[in-house]
């Protein structure tokens, strides 16, 4: 089978439960968005897919084949990570060249091009390199490494508004192009919401929702106008937050709400992905 | 397009294609933007983008020419109109009116600033 799945992992730091008992599945040539806050575990599930760090129990599966110290599988999969692992005193042209021994589809052209593009000096050393530039090093190489399976964690990371556009159009491109399956792990919700198609949010650990991002917004409305008339029309409805200013409100429900029976004044207004995400993941 | 629009994004990219017909942006039997053009011009998804070229060739209003890409069909804008004729009431009329209504507005003070509308 293709794609990536995930099997039952737990992972534990100390008493800190890091993973628990997540299984999940990453199809081929979709975009997935991986959301969750900061230490709910979206960057230990990265690294345990790919093969980072090993989890305390459970599988990862690429297309169909154990990953966990496989080179074959691991070959598919490449990882941009917010830490830098790369040796002192390394250029930026050093890691390009490692890189492309071990990804045999690497593009080198492509990857100069994209330097280029984004102004990347390659004869740097990468711990000289800006949090941005560092960034955008990383990026460049993994969308060059052509593995069908590439993970971004916070890819924009430092970015100014000119070169996280420049990424999101690069990417789409590149997709648009030979399809690859990309995950990204982002705080910027609003940024990536109309780029992916798929939506994983992890909550402590657990993934909590797993399904296309039209289906999740689908699942959620808002409710606003005065205190009295919005209390009265989301009586029964599952509530996630509540917003008041004076003696208006919004309330933020899971599920539709018959907009036919509802008393004038009020509105109904679509969830957007962020505003979901605030709301399922608030304590 | 504007994200913050409460339709979904693919009929906006549906809308943004049927306005370009209509301005003469992309006349009849000329090439309409690929789904990667759209996709990486607003920063979609590329299934979003094929999603609301989808809208409009169920629709007539635009055709595959196999190996080239998406073309304008001949009567397009004019069945657009149509359409956006049909929906005129819903899409506008309905909003206007509810506002004036909220605003205390006699019908025929309503009435009068439409006319005012035209002369301007």
């Amino acid at each position: 089978m293709k794609g990536i799945e995930v099997r039952s992992l737990d992972k534990n730091y100390g008493d800190v439960r890091a993973l628990r008992n997540v299984s999940l599945t990453f199809e081929e040539n979709k975009i997935y968005g991986l959301l969750g806050r900061n230490g709910a575990g979206k960057t230990t599930l990265l690294n345990t897919i790919t093969g980072r760090i090993f989890p305390d129990s459970g599988d990862v599966l690429v297309d169909g084949e154990a990953a966990l110290e496989n080179d074959k599988a691991q070959q598919k999969t490449f990882m941009m990570s917010e830490k830098n692992f790369y040796p002192e005193g390394m250029k930026v042209k050093d890691a390009i060249k490692w890189t492309r021994e071990f990804y045999p589809g690497f593009d080198e052209e492509y990857c100069r091009n994209l330097a280029e593009k984004f102004g990347l000096n390659t004869k740097k050393k990468i711990k000289s390199l800006s949090t941005g530039y560092g960034s955008i090093f990383k990026l460049i190489l993994t969308l060059s490494t052509n593995a069908p399976y590439l993970f971004f964690d916070e890819p924009v990371l430092g970015l100014d508004a000119n070169h996280r556009d420049m990424f999101y159009r690069a990417l789409l491109e590149k997709y648009s192009d030979k399809p690859f399956t990309a995950v990204i792990s982002t705080h910027l919700i609003e940024e990536v919401a109309g780029v992916i198609e798929e939506v994983v949010i992890i909550k402590k650990g657990e993934i909590i929702r797993n399904q296309s991002a039209e289906e999740l917004l689908a699942t959620g409305c808002t409710v606003s106008g005065t205190a009295a008339a919005v209390d009265s029309a989301i009586q029964g409805k599952t509530v996630l937050g509540v917003d008041s200013l004076g003696g208006l409100k919004t309330a933020y429900l899971a599920g539709e709400i018959d907009s036919s029976t509802l008393p004038a004044g009020i509105e109904i207004g679509k969830m957007d992905l962020q505003k979901l995400f605030i709301h399922l993941t608030n304590e | 397009m504007n994200l913050q629009d409460e339709r979904p994004i693919f009929v906006q990219i549906a809308e943004y294609i049927e306005d370009g017909i209509l301005s003469g942006a992309f006349p009849e039997d000329t090439q309409i933007p690929s789904t990667t053009e759209i996709s990486v011009w607003y920063k979609i998804n590329p299934a979003t983008a094929l999603k609301g070229i989808n809208l409009l060739v169920d629709e007539n209003i635009v055709y595959k020419k196999r190996g080239l890409g998406m073309f304008v069909s001949t009567g397009a804008a004019e069945s657009i109109r149509r359409k956006r004729k049909k929906d005129f009431f819903d899409n506008y009329i309905d909003k206007v009116v509810t506002e004036a209504k909220k605003l205390g507005l006699t019908q025929e003070e309503l009435a009068a600033m439409i006319e005012r509308g035209y002369d301007r």
